[in-house]
């Protein structure tokens, strides 16, 4: 099953990631017309440790065991194909999966119900925006 | 093949399904339920009165769930008895099902303590069920917008319910024995926010005193006050539903006793979700924590050792994610300990540390937070899995998760571990 890796020493923490994973939600083909002047909503984020230059990427491991699914109160969090995806349409927006999440990868979007991570597989490339987008190859997706 | 048997319908009963499936795909599994209905997320009803979700929404699981899953679901049918001898469930049908392995998942019931006049009261409802909410529901329609509403009970129900009916009644009373709201999952800093977010809708309380007597449309407060009202829910507390197998000789205390594979006392019978009590991961202290994802994963541990294989769920835990009137509050663990309060702006949080391992915790954060203001609930998870590992806190920088839930709060090896191998 291809994931989403990160390697925290290629992390250059220039944010591009997130801005490649907001435009990818936009559905739109000129990023600087879809995202200028607007506040982003990026599915993945960058961390940076305190006192240090370390920084990294962190988005949703697609867990094998999903702590988001399995307390997920609505049935609107599903695992399939190795995917987990939200059903925003049942999401009620109770912040269970936020409270279950061990990586901190569900997001509260402006609508207030749950985003994440999906891949982009619903995007016209299919694989994700923020892995193609990376300079330095610091986000990865492939099998381990 | 052997046949698994499951009574209920909510997410224990899915979680063993699904749990049994994954590694058994042809035995027979029959579901047997009093509800009349296909499964949904029970702790939704609030959010339909709203209109934040409608019947079809809230199914837990798709239509077609129980016929993919190879499930002979019998919906409206109630166990009335099981013979652990025999490995049967004798329905009031006058059916009888057999067995070879059994999940019980029987959940819990209103519980209405006896109350002087209580008969006498006509609209008068409870608010656990779809069936109940729509009963609710429908009461507030015939009365119309100018119902006045009294609550019983200032818990996670009533308030729940609260919200749900806001904008269908003229006025909502409290009166609840507890001097505060949500004494269960709050401290008393918190109740008194929730409170006051309560009383900004316009929501009225009644604290430290019960209700003496009844009349139809009248309470009569302890403290001689009455209270005049049109529809009343009764929300003071739950009862775990143990009748069943406590008659069939399984080990029952508060709740039904199940190890971490699920197992009640009887080597056939898995019990999970709210009839049940299982040791925490904080305290080791068998209790009952009657929340959705505890249930659904013990349900799945059920699902999986009836179908044959050994694994355990040994992580339950107190943790509720629930909004009220513009505040979101997340909780989980044990409130003892060593406090740790930060309250800035709309958000408040609260920590209990003891012997370095996190006890518990208490996020409340606005819904609609100011631009720039991250909200207390964000990442919230991060914090819980400390309590959920029992992570020793000299190991993580402590005081920045309290500040920002973030992996970076954790030493390489971890984050490698996190993010460059598959979980």
């Amino acid at each position: 099953m291809k994931r989403v890796y990160v390697n925290e020493n290629r992390c250059l923490g220039c944010h591009l990631c997130e801005y490649y994973c907001a435009f990818a939600a936009t559905g739109q083909s000129d990023m600087s017309r879809a995202l200028k002047g607007k506040k982003i909503r990026p599915r993945i984020h960058i961390e940076e440790v305190p006192n240090s230059d370390i920084t990294f990427a962190v988005s949703c491991r697609h867990c094998v065991e999903p702590l988001c699914v399995k307390g997920c109160i609505s049935g609107a969090l599903t695992k399939t194909d190795g995917v987990i995806s939200v059903d925003r349409d049942k999401c009620v927006s109770c912040y269970t999966c936020v409270l279950s999440c061990p990586y901190g990868c569900l997001v509260q979007s402006e609508s207030g119900v749950v985003d994440k991570c999906q891949l982009c597989l619903q995007t016209a490339e299919g694989t994700p925006r923020c892995v193609d987008g990376c300079i330095n190859a610091a986000i990865i997706y492939e099998e381990r | 093949m052997p046949h698994f048997v499951i009574i209920g319908n909510s997410a224990a009963a899915i979680g063993a399904i699904e749990g049994f499936r994954r590694i058994d795909s042809d035995s027979k599994i029959t579901l047997i339920s009093d509800e009349p209905h296909h499964t949904y997320g029970r702790p939704l009803i609030s959010y339909l009165l709203l209109g934040k979700t409608d019947r079809e929404r809230m199914l837990y699981r798709p239509a077609d769930f129980y016929e993919k899953n190879g499930v002979t679901a019998k919906l409206g049918a109630r166990a009335t008895k099981i013979d652990a001898a025999a490995k049967t469930v004798a329905l009031d049908s006058g059916e009888t099902v057999s067995y070879d392995k059994l999940l019980y998942g029987a959940g819990s019931s209103p519980f209405v303590p006896p109350m002087d006049g209580l008969e006498d009261v006509k609209r008068k409802y409870t608010f656990q069920t779809l069936d109940s909410a729509l009963a609710l529901g429908e009461a507030l329609t015939e009365v119309g917008a100018n119902a006045r509403v009294l609550i019983i009970g200032a818990g996670l129900i009533g308030l729940k319910c609260a919200e749900g009916i806001r904008e269908k009644c003229a006025s909502i009373t409290f009166v609840d024995l507890a001097d505060r709201v949500l004494p269960s999952i709050l401290d008393a800093q918190a109740s008194d926010i929730i409170k006051s977010a309560c009383e900004a809708e316009g929501l009225a309380f009644r604290l430290g005193t019960s209700v003496a007597s009844f009349t139809e449309n009248t309470a009569t407060l302890a403290t001689g006050e009455k209270l005049e009202f049109d529809i009343l829910v009764l929300a003071v507390g739950v009862r775990p539903n143990t009748a069943l197998l406590k008659d069939a000789g399984v080990k029952v205390e508060r709740g039904v006793v199940i190890d971490e594979f699920s197992r009640t006392s009887n080597t056939d019978i898995y019990a999970a979700g709210d009839c049940c009590e299982q040791k925490d991961v904080v305290t080791g202290e068998s209790r009952i924590m009657a929340v959705l994802p505890n249930a659904y994963m013990q349900g799945e541990a059920a699902g999986l050792n009836a179908a044959g294989v050994s694994v355990q769920f040994d992580k339950a835990f107190p943790l509720n994610a629930i909004g009220f009137f513009g505040k979101h509050v997340l909780s989980a663990g044990f409130y003892d300990g060593e406090e740790t309060a930060i309250v800035e702006g709309n958000n408040y949080k609260k920590f209990f540390v003891r012997d370095n391992k996190l006890r518990g915790f208490i996020l409340i954060g606005s819904k609609h937070p100011e631009d720039g203001e991250i909200p207390a609930y964000e990442r919230a998870g991060i914090i819980t899995d400390l309590i959920r590992r029992g992570t020793d806190l000299s190991t993580v920088d402590f005081k920045l998760l309290t500040q920002h839930p973030a992996l970076a709060a954790f030493g390489q090896d971890v984050r490698r571990e996190y993010l460059g191998e598959e979980h």
